[in-house]
């Protein structure tokens, strides 16, 4: 193929350039690395908030890149500063029928948030998602579920700022609003519902766990903890407190330990954290070794157990069919990911109060 | 010359097939399977495939194991209401699940972990069977019994954990499930329900013979490959009559680190750090929840579990927002 002499010469002069070559590939192939990363930098940088002593190695580490791209839903975060409520008309409860929870807003501020609100919970379809009778001038009335649900919502928000100032005001004013957890949906993300027994044709612990599910956040661990510990009640425990056995009944087994796991993975997952955010992990009991943090996540699980019971469980009656759960027809609730969505404070610590002092308190808004 | 030194094995023998020897117990008539040859098999051994020798406790001891894989198999696909597609897609989360704790040792019923006992049964019974091989064989051969008594070692670990401590606990649903994630999920769960397994003093052991096993497997397989163009790897040669790669070897790692093994020593230190590693794992788990509730405590107790100085939680370290860049 090659031409005669070429062969002839090659034979001639025999040369490795076996050798050579994969000495001048080797290096250039290190030059062109180090060159894309001097030039470039390094593509997988961390950085890394310290949660604890050093020697502890308590700290949660996040990409460089992810830390400098913002929640992508704060910028679409509508809000309106308030109307001052000595110049802004009546209140609302005298201007219009049948309103029943903000009765005491102005009715500048009154049409100021149920702008907001459409915008936050329903941008597309407008007032008449709520309010049928919204074309014809109509608002009174309840046909609606959306409206009966919206009303309950607005309670609901206003207990958690007023009640459970320790959790959402736990670092700064936060709070929350129809935002925090719809984020321009009619329904928010993150909602959550019974699915457990999750196994067919078996009985006891091997029902709830083993099965790739949306509440097991995909592990093998039980599908079951959203339910028990942020819906009946159940209590969290996993250790014995003895260093030697001292073991009485009903103390904590090995599967009280994985549906504990199970739900400790989902808050991780729900806020972006990892376990040494709140615990120190060589002891997760020890409270002397735990974060602040783990004081406001504890606060959390209990309000999330009212939400569930007190405002969204006893509504299920009132969602169309299409609003329930797959299996149990039971009503969407809540859990951490519902508001955080990922970040260790929903919205990255956006303020959703300061203009919205008619959603902070059940009593007449201060502004 | 063909090379011989590499990660694989290049040099191939080919040839009638090695039918092993007889002796008295007619062990060739016990021998079946044609021998054959496979390339690819050469390159990780010996290229030759069979004959196999049962006997007894080898056709007991698959017969065994098949059912318990087949129980254990069964089980799974039950669970995905016998869809075949599903227990593809689950199989790794799937598991046959030892029977709730309240039970106790009592026979549970069928769907809560009866199948998980009926099948352990096979299990250990496949289990033993194959070590009594083990242990047969190597009579047959006239071979001492290391092998034997290095699996009893696994078998120890193996028992602990599905027997002997469910038994002190007097609860069945103390062992392992049968599932690839879920038995992973066990052990997480067993280290955190008892306060942090890693304050186990005999888990470290098991954890340093264990590493110590792997250092010296890098050593001696190292060693034997450096001087195997001198005839190293023929151990038993060398051992008792010490030609110059034993020479070598030795020298090699005199002037290392002042001493050396011998080539027959050396196997010994392999032999006991990996038989050690399951039994000083086994005698940590025994003592887990029999004797011991909390390691971190018990570590407290023992002066062993330091204190560190300094703040917990972020804020004495930086602030949220000055962590996500959007500090004021």
């Amino acid at each position: 193929m090659l031409p005669k002499w070429f062969d002839d010469w090659s034979e001639k002069n025999p040369i490795d350039i076996y050798r050579p070559a994969i000495l001048l590939g080797t290096v250039g192939g290190v030059v062109f690395v180090v060159a894309l990363l001097v030039t470039w930098g390094q593509p997988l940088a961390t950085e890394s908030l310290q949660t604890g002593p050093r020697g502890t190695g308590m700290s949660v580490p996040e990409f460089k890149a992810d830390l400098a791209k913002p929640d992508p839903s704060i910028i679409d975060y509508y809000t309106e500063a308030a109307y001052d409520p000595a110049d802004s008309g009546e209140l609302a409860r005298d201007v219009y029928e049948n309103v029943q929870v903000l009765g005491d807003v102005t009715e500048d501020n009154f049409n100021r948030l149920m702008n907001a609100m459409t915008q936050w919970v329903s941008p597309d379809e407008g007032c008449a998602y709520c309010h049928a009778g919204a074309d014809e001038g109509n608002y009174a009335d309840d046909d609606l579920y959306t409206k009966v649900v919206s009303r309950r919502m607005i309670q609901m928000t206003q207990g958690i700022n007023e009640n459970w100032d320790a959790h959402v005001n736990a670092n700064k004013e936060v709070g929350v609003n129809c935002y925090t957890c719809h984020r321009g949906q009619n329904v928010p993300s993150d909602i959550w519902f019974r699915i457990s027994p999750v196994n067919e044709n078996v009985e006891g612990w091997a029902a709830n766990q083993n099965r790739a599910t949306m509440v097991s956040q995909s592990t093998s661990l039980p599908s079951d903890a959203l339910e028990q510990y942020l819906l009946n009640y159940e209590q969290i425990a996993v250790h014995d407190l003895d260093s030697r056995v001292d073991t009485q009944p009903g103390d904590p087994t090995i599967q009280n330990t994985e549906r504990t796991y199970s739900l400790m993975n989902y808050f991780s997952n729900s806020l972006g954290v990892n376990c040494v955010f709140c615990h120190n992990s060589r002891a997760f009991y020890d409270g002397a070794q735990n974060t602040p943090q783990w004081a406001t996540a504890s606060l959390g699980i209990v309000m999330v157990q009212e939400l569930n019971n007190d405002y969204l469980v006893p509504l299920r009656d009132v969602y169309p069919p299409e609003r329930l759960g797959p299996i149990f027809s039971d009503a969407p609730k809540a859990a951490c990911a519902t508001c955080h969505k990922g970040y260790q404070q929903p919205l990255q610590g956006q303020n959703m109060i300061a203009d919205w002092p008619e959603l902070a308190t059940t009593g007449t808004p201060e502004y | 010359m063909p090379e011989y030194q590499n990660i694989f094995t290049q040099v191939q023998v080919q040839g009638a097939p090695e039918w092993g020897m007889d002796n008295e117990n007619n062990m060739m008539e016990e021998r079946f399977g044609r021998p054959r040859f496979s390339n690819l098999v050469g390159w990780i051994g010996n290229a030759q495939l069979g004959p196999i020798y049962l006997g007894y406790m080898g056709v007991i001891s698959l017969a065994t194991g098949l059912l318990w894989f087949n129980i254990v198999g069964f089980n799974m696909l039950a669970q995905v209401g016998w869809s075949i597609p599903e227990f593809i897609r689950q199989l790794f989360w799937l598991a046959l699940e030892p029977p709730s704790p309240e039970y106790g040792l009592s026979m549970p019923p069928l769907n809560d972990g009866g199948w998980y006992i009926i099948s352990s049964f096979f299990l250990l019974v496949s289990v033993m069977s194959w070590w009594l091989r083990t242990y047969l064989l190597a009579v047959e051969h006239k071979m001492g019994k290391h092998i034997a008594w290095a699996f009893l070692a696994a078998i120890w670990l193996f028992l602990v954990l599905g027997l002997f401590r469910p038994v002190l606990m007097g609860s069945w649903s103390e062992a392992v499930p049968y599932g690839i994630f879920p038995h992973l999920d066990w052990t997480t769960a067993f280290s955190i329900r008892y306060g942090n397994l890693y304050y186990n003093p005999f888990h470290c052991l098991s954890i340093v013979f264990l590493y110590g096993s792997v250092l010296l497997f890098a050593m001696h397989g190292a060693t034997i490959l450096a001087v195997s163009r001198f005839g190293g790897d023929r151990e038993l040669e060398q051992i008792y009559d010490r030609g110059t790669a034993s020479e070598r070897a030795a020298l090699f790692w005199r002037w290392t680190m002042g001493f050396n093994a011998t080539m027959e020593g050396i196997h010994r230190w392999a032999w006991w750090f990996a038989v050690l590693t399951p039994i000083t794992g086994g005698i940590g788990i025994l003592l887990t929840g029999t004797v011991v509730d909390n390691w971190f405590i018990w570590a407290q107790e023992h002066n062993f579990a330091p204190m560190y100085d300094g703040s917990y939680g972020y804020e004495a370290y930086g602030t949220y927002e000055g962590f996500i860049g959007q500090e004021e």
